[in-house]
């Protein structure tokens, strides 16, 4: 009953994750088949976007010879936001700019484009516009994939599902249940076209030099969210996202198009976008349920990788990197138990689970575990806080003739009788827990 | 027929222009004088695309110091020289009538023949045909056996006052940009233009201009292929949309199939047809004929009423030269606002009964106040 | 049968963008496709080739990366596909374009003679379906542009009749093979592609030809030397000064509105309640 297997692998799918798993593979020889449903690679992906080098490293060391690559991040800005005003942190390091740089700012598509033709050049067969449908099993086995064309079936040893957020085939096949909207945000981005000259001068940057800066605070009224603005070579990208329960739950209905509208007017970020003109408008799912949320990742005959399996580090903002890097654990499991002549079934494929845990990916997943909660349940992080940050900002930095141990006195009483003692240090000892 | 009046042979190396392309006029092609435009009929009937293309020859010749000829080929029976009168009419100068069975009904061998045996004898320095179904099949045969360039689908000529070569200006990548090309070291300069573009010239009664006839010298068993039969469209099923006066047209704004009822109540009611955008016509919402832009119809109508379209370029270039334009889209920022006379910001589904109404009632009292 | 079909890889211009400072054409990210009307001739190629039998080689003038697009035309059911791609065909306009296609299809006819030639009717990105043609000029094949079907061939007679969409009907024609077809939009609906097509395809080697390969005779004929047309300048349409008075709805009713803009429309256009008039009572 059981066919043949066509290849070794077939990676679902042609994102970061995909890429990275299909490109290791076939540079190890395997024979592999990657499938993507969009009309081409990275066609369905939605990214701010910031590559993070190390993972990307570990992968193809030279990938800086010929990938796409905006500009080098050389400052981070770090901002909470009132209704017209901001509290930031920034940290800018000429150490940034002593290469080999750490992170750039991307576009999605074009780099998308570059790595898949790196996957092809390395001997992987890549097929677009075919969905795959389910999973084939025999017995507990999965042994290959439907796909949406006529012949649809094909079979190979191990299957990866580099299927993104939206992934379905994990769940039809029962290795976990669907995506709780709790553990899902939705971000929307909007690229605008400004002047390279513009850009350098508005943020006091080289040719190559970039600016990120992270947000949270009123700007995603209440909801539990963060918003960011990245500095491309002749754009900027801005966007928000916000958890897709607390969108459903807010009382104004605000959509996240409006949301970002919003954010694009404020006081403080209005002037750094002033006359860009928006040519590109994107919106997607980011799973951020935190460690609580992924679901088993290994099984007989299939592994998950990237966002299918809920490798994102929302905290940080970091989601490519663990992304290409679980990519490539998975690959490198696969091509072990190949070369020891193993059957790729669970016992076979654990290591990569071992590897995860092993590897920055589960570390830092568990240490912000409780996050996703502590947000969750106590908006105030959202609103209270930043209001009370900014009016405690401007107290001491006005000058009007009020000494200053007043000001420290009306200060400190106006977060005690917002929040309350108990309340500042229980949001205190949460924060230090969840962090920690 | 006689071979061009080259003198000597071409040189060998060709000078260096930009970047090694032939931008420098050879000797003997500076001769070439004369603006052509050669006349479309079928059964009885000039394409008007003919007259809008004669109107702007006349314009050239003009900045040219030239004249301008016209170039008639078909059957023993057809009134050749009828067409010819009308052309000077238009502003012709000289037309070249070759009468001969095998040019009767289009085909591509004979009328390129009879076309560049012409263009050889009489060495004009522009040539202009519709960019028509006959057009271009004549066109880029035409141009191949002359050798020559030819820019398609313009939508300006000019002459470049530098060079006094044709400037042909047209949509580059789906109509995103212009660009302006030029013939320069090669004669004729040949361009087609599409139905519409242009403007129809005024007739001028009396004026006379002289008829040339030449023969083609070709036999009907040297001919290939054969003409076998002519299936005229079924009239009731003719949609004249470049030609209609009033276009009431639908874009993906309508959101359904359903919805194009809107725009042909409304379509009725002003005795017009009813347009659409590419995307609805590969949604299958309505059929291609109607599809008004880059990649279909280009139109010209009193009134242009765009109900739930954007107004992106493609659809643009198509329209944008309608005498009034009103558009109903429920986006304030939708480019359509930026080009257009009047606009609505509002859902199309309700504008639309509302002007329809409101056109019938006027028109129902006007009329009455007529009558 | 042997039947060549002549496709090109264009940027998508649905998609294209023009950056707004620059004025120039954003390429990048923007996904190259199959010319769309080149797919109606593929599909007429292939049915013809599930009638008689044979091959359809499908043929591409393009830099390295338009492999991509003959790939996607095996994965339909192309038997072989040929790129003729050289940087001596850069810049090349329609002229230069149909003397190399015609070329390297006189090479394809040397290992199998060639009985139809296919074409699309024109490009998305040049509009001036003017190669067709040029390559039945130069390869002495008889042209019809613009068919709508095919309604008879004869193999054995070499004969084959169509009908060709003129203005106000379609002509009958019929002609000897070899002869070149552009096939007009929407006269077939393409099939889909098997898995193992799709499969198939991404595997498969494509040819790739140098002008020496591709036959090349006189190399003054082809790329930018080649082209009697020169491109002098691109630009962005002139944007219009005067936007469109908008008449707002909050305030008054729908009804209003419309009336108040008939007003606005009949002063701007004296003539045309006249001319509605008229067809009022006709």
């Amino acid at each position: 009953m059981k066919k043949p297997s066509q290849f070794d692998a077939i990676v679902v799918g042609a994102g970061p994750s995909g890429n990275a798993c299909a490109y290791t593979l076939a540079k190890a020889g395997l024979k592999v088949l990657q499938i993507e449903r969009g009309e081409y690679p990275g066609s369905k992906n939605v990214q701010g976007a910031i590559l993070y080098s190390d993972a990307l490293e570990q992968i193809i060391p030279d990938f800086r010879d010929d990938a796409p690559l905006e500009r080098h991040i050389i400052e981070q800005r770090m901002w909470v936001l009132d209704d017209n005003s901001f509290v930031g942190t920034h940290y800018r390091s000429d150490d940034y700019n002593k290469p080999p740089y750490n992170r750039y700012t991307i576009i999605r598509a074009q780099f998308d484009k570059w790595f898949s033709s790196k996957v092809r050049e390395a001997g992987a067969l890549v097929i677009c516009e075919t969905t795959v449908n389910h999973l084939i099993l025999d017995g507990e086995q999965v042994v290959g994939v439907q796909c949406d064309r006529e012949a649809g079936d094909v079979y190979a040893d191990v299957v990866i599902l580099a299927d993104g957020v939206n992934s379905t085939l994990a769940r039809k096949a029962g290795f976990h249940p669907e995506i709780k909207a709790g553990n899902v945000a939705l971000a929307v981005k909007e690229i605008l076209f400004l002047p390279e000259d513009t850009i350098r001068q508005r943020f006091n940057i080289g040719e190559e030099e970039g600016v990120v800066i992270e947000m949270i605070g009123k700007i995603t009224e209440g909801m539990m969210g963060t918003g960011f603005l990245y500095t491309n070579k002749e754009s900027l990208t801005i966007g928000v996202g916000c958890m897709l329960g607390d969108f459903k739950g807010n009382r104004n209905q605000t959509s996240p198009y409006a949301l970002l509208e919003r954010m694009k007017r404020h006081p403080s970020i209005a002037p750094l976008i002033a006359g860009g003109e928006m040519k590109e408008y994107a919106a997607h799912l980011i799973p951020e349920g935190g460690f609580y949320a992924v679901p088993k990742v290994y099984g007989n005959g299939w592994l998950i990788v990237g966002d299918s399996g809920g490798f994102v580090n929302a905290v940080h903002r970091e989601g490519s990197n663990l992304a290409m890097t679980t990519g490539r654990l998975a690959a490198e499991t696969v091509i072990a138990a190949k070369a020891a002549g193993q059957p790729m079934n669970a016992a076979a494929l654990k290591p990569y689970k071992t590897a995860l845990d092993q590897s920055f990916v589960m570390k830092d997943l568990h240490k912000y575990r409780d996050m996703p909660q502590v947000f969750h349940e106590n908006n105030h992080f959202f609103t209270t806080y930043p209001e009370l940050v900014s009016r405690a900002a401007q107290t001491m930095l006005t000058v009007d003739g009020v000494d200053k141990k007043t000001k420290e006195r009306a200060i400190f009483s106006s977060f005690r009788s917002t929040r309350t003692l108990t309340g500042l240090v229980g949001d205190a000892v949460k924060l230090w827990r969840a962090f920690r | 027929m006689t071979a061009p009046a080259a003198p000597a042979p071409a040189p060998a190396k060709r000078p260096a222009g930009r970047a090694g392309r032939n931008t420098e006029l050879p000797e003997h092609l500076k001769a070439y004088k004369g603006v052509w435009v050669f006349i479309e009929h079928e059964r009885g009937h000039v394409h008007s695309v003919s007259w809008e293309l004669l109107g702007e020859a006349r314009k050239l010749a003009d900045i040219l110091g030239s004249q301008v000829g016209v170039v008639l080929l078909g059957g023993n029976d057809e009134a050749l020289e009828t067409y010819a009168a009308e052309a000077f009419s238009f502003g012709a100068d000289k037309a070249y009538i070759v009468h001969d069975p095998v040019l009767k009904g289009y085909r591509n061998e004979p009328f390129t023949k009879g076309l560049t045996d012409l263009v050889n004898k009489y060495q004009p320095e522009i040539l202009l045909l519709g960019a028509t179904s006959m057009g271009r099949d004549l066109a880029g045969s035409v141009a191949t056996t002359l050798l020559t360039g030819l820019t398609a689908d313009c939508t300006e000529l000019n002459i470049d006052p530098a060079s006094k070569a044709l400037a042909a200006t047209r949509p580059t990548f789906g109509g995103s940009l212009l660009c302006t090309i030029m013939t320069l070291a090669y004669r004729p300069q040949m361009a087609t233009v599409r139905p519409r573009v242009l403007a129809m010239p005024r007739a001028e009664a009396g004026r006379s201009g002289e008829i040339i006839q030449d023969t083609l010298g070709m036999v009907e068993t040297q001919i290939v292929t054969k003409l076998l039969d002519f299936i005229a469209d079924a009239h009731s099923n003719r949609i004249n949309l470049p030609y209609a006066d009033v276009i009431v047209s639908g874009g993906k704004g309508l959101k359904n199939a359903e919805n194009f009822k809107l725009c042909f109540a409304l379509a009725r009611v002003l005795g017009g047809e009813v347009g659409a955008t590419r995307p609805c016509v590969q949604a299958g919402w309505v059929e291609a004929e109607r599809q008004v832009g880059q990649t279909g119809k280009t139109v010209r109508p009193k009134l242009y009423i765009a109900a739930g379209i954007s107004g992106a370029i493609q659809h643009r270039v198509g329209m944008e030269a309608s005498d009034v334009i009103v558009a109903i889209n429920t986006d304030p920022n939708a480019p359509i606002f930026d080009f257009a006379h009047y606009g609505i910001v509002g859902n199309a589904m309700q504008v639309l009964p509302a002007l329809t109404s409101a056109f019938a009632e006027h028109l129902a009292k006007a009329s009455r106040k007529v009558a | 049968m042997h039947i060549v079909v002549c496709i090109k890889q264009v940027p998508d211009s649905a998609q294209i963008r023009v950056h707004p400072v620059t004025n120039t054409i954003m390429r990048q990210g923007v996904p190259a496709i199959v010319n769309p009307y080149d797919l109606y001739s593929l599909e007429e190629a292939l049915r013809l080739k599930d009638q008689f039998g044979g091959r359809v080689t499908v043929l591409s003038m393009g830099p390295p990366q338009a492999e991509e697009a003959l790939r996607k035309c095996i994965s339909f059911g192309a038997d072989d596909a040929v790129l003729v791609t050289d940087r001596a065909f850069a810049g090349a306009d329609t002229l230069a374009t149909s003397y190399a296609l015609a070329a390297a299809i006189r090479q394809i006819g040397k290992e199998q003679a060639v009985d139809v030639v296919f074409t699309g009717k024109q490009t998305i990105d040049g509009d001036t379906a003017q190669v067709g043609p040029g390559i039945a000029k130069r390869l002495g094949l008889q042209l019809l542009t613009y068919v709508s079907r095919i309604v008879r061939t004869d193999l054995d007679g070499q004969r084959i009749t169509i009908e060709r969409r003129a203005e106000g009907g379609v002509q009958v024609l019929e002609t000897a093979l070899p002869c070149l077809i552009t096939m007009l939009e929407n006269t077939n609906e393409l099939r889909f592609a098997t898995l193992p097509a799709m499969i198939h395809a991404a595997a498969y080697p494509v040819r790739k030809w140098s002008k020496d390969e591709a036959g090349i005779e006189d190399v003054e004929k082809i790329g930018l030397k080649g082209s009697p047309t020169v491109v002098s300048k691109v630009f962005g349409p002139t944007p219009r000064s005067a936007k469109a008075e908008l008449l707002e709805l909050e305030t008054s009713s729908l009804r209003d509105v419309s009336l108040n803009l008939l007003q606005k429309i009949f002063t701007r256009h004296p003539t045309l309640e006249v001319d509605l008039l008229m067809k009022e009572e006709t």
